[in-house]
C-alpha cells in the first residue's frame, strides 16, 4: 500500500515513492546539465576564434559529449521527474509500479553513464547524431539504448498511474491540463524511443562488426534516425509548455483561456509532430520535393500552429486571471504588475518570449523546403536549437525548480538574492549567444567545425571579418549563459544540501485545491476581447514572423541558381 | 486552473474564448501562406533542388570523376597541386568529397548552366559553398545531381559543414568563375 504526505504549500497528496523519484530523477537531470553544459562551455571556448581554447580531437570530444548530455540526458531526466509530477502528485494519486520506475531511472543512469565513457575513451567522437558510417564504439550506441530503455519505463509507469488514478477515482473530470501536456511528452516520448529503437539497435549490431549487418544506409540512418532526433525534442517542447501553464497556475491561480483549444493545440503536437524529420533531411539526394514539402511543414504546419496557440493561450491565461484580480487599466498593466523578481515567473516569461521569437521562428524559417539551401549544417542550425532547447526549453524547467525544489524538499532557497538574477543572466546569455550563432550562420560559418580559420589546410577559405565577430560574441554571450546555469546548479544542489528547513507561511496552511468552480476562476469575456494586452503582443510576433520569413526569400532569390 | 482537472466532465465541452478563435484563424491563414510558397518558388523560383539522385558505389563515382578531370584539366593549383577542370558550358560536372578534399577544383563561366555531379567516397559530408552560402549534404553511395547556373564570378570555396573526422576542419574546395 502506497504511503503518502501532505504537502503543506499546496495541499496536495504525494506518495513518498513518487516524491522520492522525482527528486533523484530531478538530482540526476541536474548533475548532468553540470557535465553537459562544462563540455558546451568548452565548446563556446573553442568556437571563440580570439581563445581557440581546445586541440581538434578533445574539440569534437567535447561537442560530442555536450550534445548527449544536455540535449539528451538531461532533458529526459528531469522529464521524467515532471511525467511522475503531473500523473501521482497532480491527481493525488499513488504511482504505480514503483520498482519499475526505479529500474527505469537505473537502466537511464546507467546507459548515460555508459555512453559518456565511450566518449571519453576517445573513440566514439561521432557527435550526438553519430551518422554512419563513421562508426562508434559498441557501448556508445548501448548505452543510449538502455538510456532509452528506462525512459520507456518511466512513460510505462506514468501512463499506469493515469489509468489507476481515473479507476481510483482520485479526481473528478478530466485530467488537468498541466498533466494532459505530460500526457503529450509521453506519447511523443513512446514514438521517439521506438524511433529511436528502430535504428540504433541495427547500428549497434552493425558496430559489433561481427558480419550481421555488414552496411547502414546512410540516407536511411538520417530519415529515421532524425525521426528520433527531431521528435525527441518535441517531447522537450511539450513538457516545456506544460510547465509554462503549471507556473501560470502556481503564480496566477490562472485559468486556461479554454481547456479546449489548449488541449487540441497538444493534440496537433502528437499528430504531426513525427514528420518533422524532414527537417534534417532538406537537403539530401534522393528524397522529392513533395515529400520534403509535406513533411518539413507538418502537412499544413499543423504543429507551428499548436505553439502559436500555447504563445497566445499561455500569456493570455496570465493576462485573464490578472485583470481579474484588478490589474485591469490599459493593455500592459497585468504584465507590469507581474512578479519580474520571482525567478519561477521570470524564468518563464523568458522562456515563453525566447523560444518564440528565437526558437520557433528560425525553426519554421530552417524548415522550409528551399530556405534550407542557405542554412544547412551552418551555425544558423545550433543557434536555432539553443533558442528552443536552452533558452525554451531548460529556461522552462530552471522556471520551474525554483517551485519544485523549495516545495518537495520543504526547504528555503539558499541564494534568493542570485535566484533573482539568475534567469535574466542565463536567458539573454543563451539568447544572445543563440542569435550570433545565426548570425554567423548567414554569413556561411559551418557548425561542428574546428578551425574556421583553416590555418592547417593546405586550401583555405577567408571569412569576413564580421564572421569572427559573431563567433567571438557568440563565445562571450555563451560564458555569461554558462555563468547563469552555474548560479542555478549552485542553488538547487545548495538548497537541497543546506537550505533550512521551511516555515509554512500561515497563508499557505489553507490548501489552494479549490477544485470547486467560484467566480475566480470562471471567466471569459462574453463578447469583449479578453485578453488585449496578449493579442497585441502575438500579433508583434506574428508581424516579425512574417518579416523575417520574406527577409530570407529574399536572400535566397539572390544566390545561384540550382534546379 | 491548469494543474486541477477540468470543471466540465469532459474538456472538449468547456467553452472557446473569442480571441483565441481570432488568432487561430489568423495563424491558420499564416500556416497556408508558408505552406503554399514552397511548390509556388518550384515555379516561380530559381533556387530548387531537383529530385534527380542515383545509388552508386564510391569507386564508381571515384572513376567518373577522375574521368571528368582527365578530359577537362586545364592547369594545376599552384598551392596546392589540385587540377582546375574547366568543363564546357552545359555539360556534366563531377566533383566527391573524401577525407579531406573536395576534388578537383573547378573553372566555371558566370550565367552559364552545369549539371553537377556530387557524391562522397567514405563518410557524410556537407558541400558548402562560400561566400553564396549554399549548403547540400553529400552522402556515400549517392550521386546527388542538380543543375548550377552561377550567377556572380570570382573564386568560391567549398567547405566541409559535416563532421566527417578529425581533419574535417581542413577540408576545403574551389570553385572558379569567370565572367
Amino acid at each position: 500500500m502506497a504511503n503518502f504526505r501532505t504537502c503543506p504549500d499546496t495541499g496536495f497528496k504525494i506518495d513518498l515513492q513518487a516524491d522520492k523519484l522525482i527528486k533523484w530523477n530531478a538530482v540526476t537531470a541536474v548533475v548532468f546539465l553540470l557535465v553537459g553544459g562544462l563540455f558546451g562551455l568548452l565548446v563556446a571556448l573553442t568556437r571563440w576564434p580570439a581563445v581557440h581554447l581546445l586541440d581538434a580531437e578533445l574539440f569534437y570530444l567535447a561537442l560530442t559529449a555536450h550534445g548527449l548530455d544536455v540535449l539528451l540526458v538531461w532533458c529526459i531526466f528531469f522529464e521524467i521527474a515532471l511525467l511522475y509530477f503531473t500523473s501521482a502528485i497532480l491527481l493525488n494519486a499513488r504511482l504505480v509500479w514503483p520498482k519499475l520506475a526505479w529500474i527505469g531511472y537505473w537502466l537511464m543512469l546507467g546507459g548515460a553513464a555508459m555512453t559518456n565513457v565511450a566518449v571519453l575513451q576517445g573513440d566514439s567522437s561521432v557527435m550526438f547524431t553519430s551518422y554512419v558510417p563513421m562508426m562508434a564504439a559498441p557501448h556508445f550506441y548501448l548505452g543510449i539504448i538502455l538510456f532509452a530503455v528506462g525512459a520507456l519505463l518511466g512513460c510505462a509507469v506514468f501512463f499506469a498511474t493515469l489509468h489507476m488514478a481515473r479507476k481510483e477515482r482520485t479526481y473528478e473530470g478530466s485530467i488537468p491540463l498541466v498533466t494532459f501536456g505530460g500526457m503529450t511528452a509521453a506519447i511523443i516520448a513512446v514514438f521517439t524511443i521506438v524511433t529511436g529503437a528502430v535504428i540504433l539497435i541495427p547500428t549497434f549490431v552493425w558496430s559489433l562488426d561481427m558480419g550481421l549487418i555488414p552496411e547502414i544506409d546512410g540516407l536511411i540512418y538520417r530519415v529515421i534516425w532524425w525521426g528520433m532526433g527531431h521528435s525527441s525534442q518535441q517531447i522537450n517542447v511539450a513538457a516545456q509548455i506544460a510547465c509554462w501553464y503549471a507556473i501560470a497556475a502556481i503564480l496566477f491561480n490562472a485559468k486556461p483561456l479554454s481547456e479546449k483549444v489548449s488541449r487540441t493545440a497538444f493534440l496537433m503536437y502528437i499528430l504531426f509532430l513525427q514528420l518533422a524529420s524532414a527537417h534534417h533531411l532538406l537537403a539530401d539526394p534522393g528524397l522529392s520535393a513533395e515529400y520534403k514539402i509535406f513533411n518539413t511543414s507538418y502537412a499544413l504546419y499543423l504543429a507551428v500552429l499548436g505553439s502559436m496557440i500555447h504563445g497566445l493561450t499561455v500569456p493570455g491565461a496570465i493576462e485573464a486571471a490578472q485583470r481579474k484580480k484588478g490589474y485591469n487599466n490599459g493593455l500592459f498593466e497585468w504584465l507590469a504588475k507581474a512578479p519580474w523578481g520571482n525567478p519561477v515567473f521570470s524564468g518563464m516569461a523568458l522562456s515563453v518570449v525566447l523560444f518564440g521569437f528565437l526558437g520557433g521562428i528560425t525553426g519554421v524559417i530552417m524548415g522550409t523546403e528551399q530556405l534550407n539551401l542557405i542554412i544547412h549544417n551552418t551555425m544558423y542550425v545550433p543557434g536555432h536549437f539553443h533558442g528552443t532547447v536552452v533558452v525554451g526549453t531548460t529556461l522552462a524547467f530552471m522556471a520551474i525548480s525554483y517551485w519544485l525544489v523549495p516545495t518537495l524538499w520543504q526547504k528555503e532557497m539558499v541564494f534568493p538574492g542570485l535566484a533573482k538574477w539568475q534567469p535574466y543572466l542565463f536567458g539573454l546569455g543563451m539568447g544572445c549567444a543563440s542569435i550570433f550563432m545565426m548570425g554567423a550562420g548567414t554569413l556561411g560559418v559551418p557548425r561542428r567545425h574546428w578551425d574556421i580559420a583553416f590555418a592547417d589546410s593546405p586550401i583555405g577559405h577567408i571569412f569576413p571579418e564580421a564572421a569572427n565577430l559573431m563567433m567571438g560574441l557568440a563565445g562571450v554571450s555563451a560564458v555569461v549563459g554558462s555563468l547563469g546555469a552555474g548560479i542555478y546548479i549552485l542553488n538547487m544542489v545548495g538548497t537541497i544540501l543546506w537550505g533550512k528547513a521551511k516555515v509554512p507561511a500561515p497563508a499557505a496552511a489553507e490548501p489552494t485545491t479549490a477544485a470547486t468552480p467560484s467566480a475566480a476562476t470562471s471567466y471569459g469575456g462574453a463578447g469583449t476581447m479578453a485578453v488585449p494586452g496578449t493579442f497585441v503582443l502575438a500579433m508583434v510576433f506574428l508581424t516579425t514572423f512574417v518579416l523575417y520569413y520574406f527577409v530570407n526569400w529574399k536572400y535566397l532569390a539572390g544566390v545561384w541558381h540550382l534546379s | 486552473m491548469s494543474i486541477f482537472p477540468t470543471e466540465e466532465k469532459i474538456w472538449w465541452n468547456e467553452p472557446v474564448e473569442k480571441s483565441e478563435v481570432l488568432w487561430v484563424a489568423i495563424s491558420f491563414i499564416w500556416a497556408l501562406i508558408m505552406f503554399f510558397m514552397m511548390p509556388y518558388w518550384h515555379f516561380a523560383g530559381e533556387q530548387n533542388l531537383s529530385n534527380e539522385a542515383y545509388q552508386i558505389s564510391p569507386d564508381a563515382f571515384e572513376e567518373k570523376t577522375e574521368a571528368f578531370a582527365a578530359k577537362y584539366t586545364v592547369r594545376e593549383d599552384p598551392v596546392s597541386g589540385y587540377p582546375i577542370v574547366a568543363p564546357p558550358a552545359g555539360s556534366d560536372v563531377y566533383m566527391y568529397g573524401k577525407k579531406w578534399e573536395w576534388w578537383p577544383m573547378l573553372e566555371l563561366q558566370e550565367g552559364k548552366s552545369y549539371r553537377f555531379h556530387l557524391s562522397s567516397l567514405d563518410y557524410m559530408h556537407g558541400w558548402s559553398l562560400l561566400p553564396e552560402n549554399i549548403n547540400l549534404q553529400i552522402i556515400p553511395n549517392y550521386e546527388m545531381v542538380l543543375t548550377v547556373t552561377p550567377t556572380s564570378n570570382g573564386e568560391f570555396s567549398v567547405v566541409c559543414n559535416e563532421f566527417c573526422g578529425i581533419g574535417h576542419h581542413d577540408m576545403v574546395g574551389k570553385i572558379f568563375v569567370k565572367k
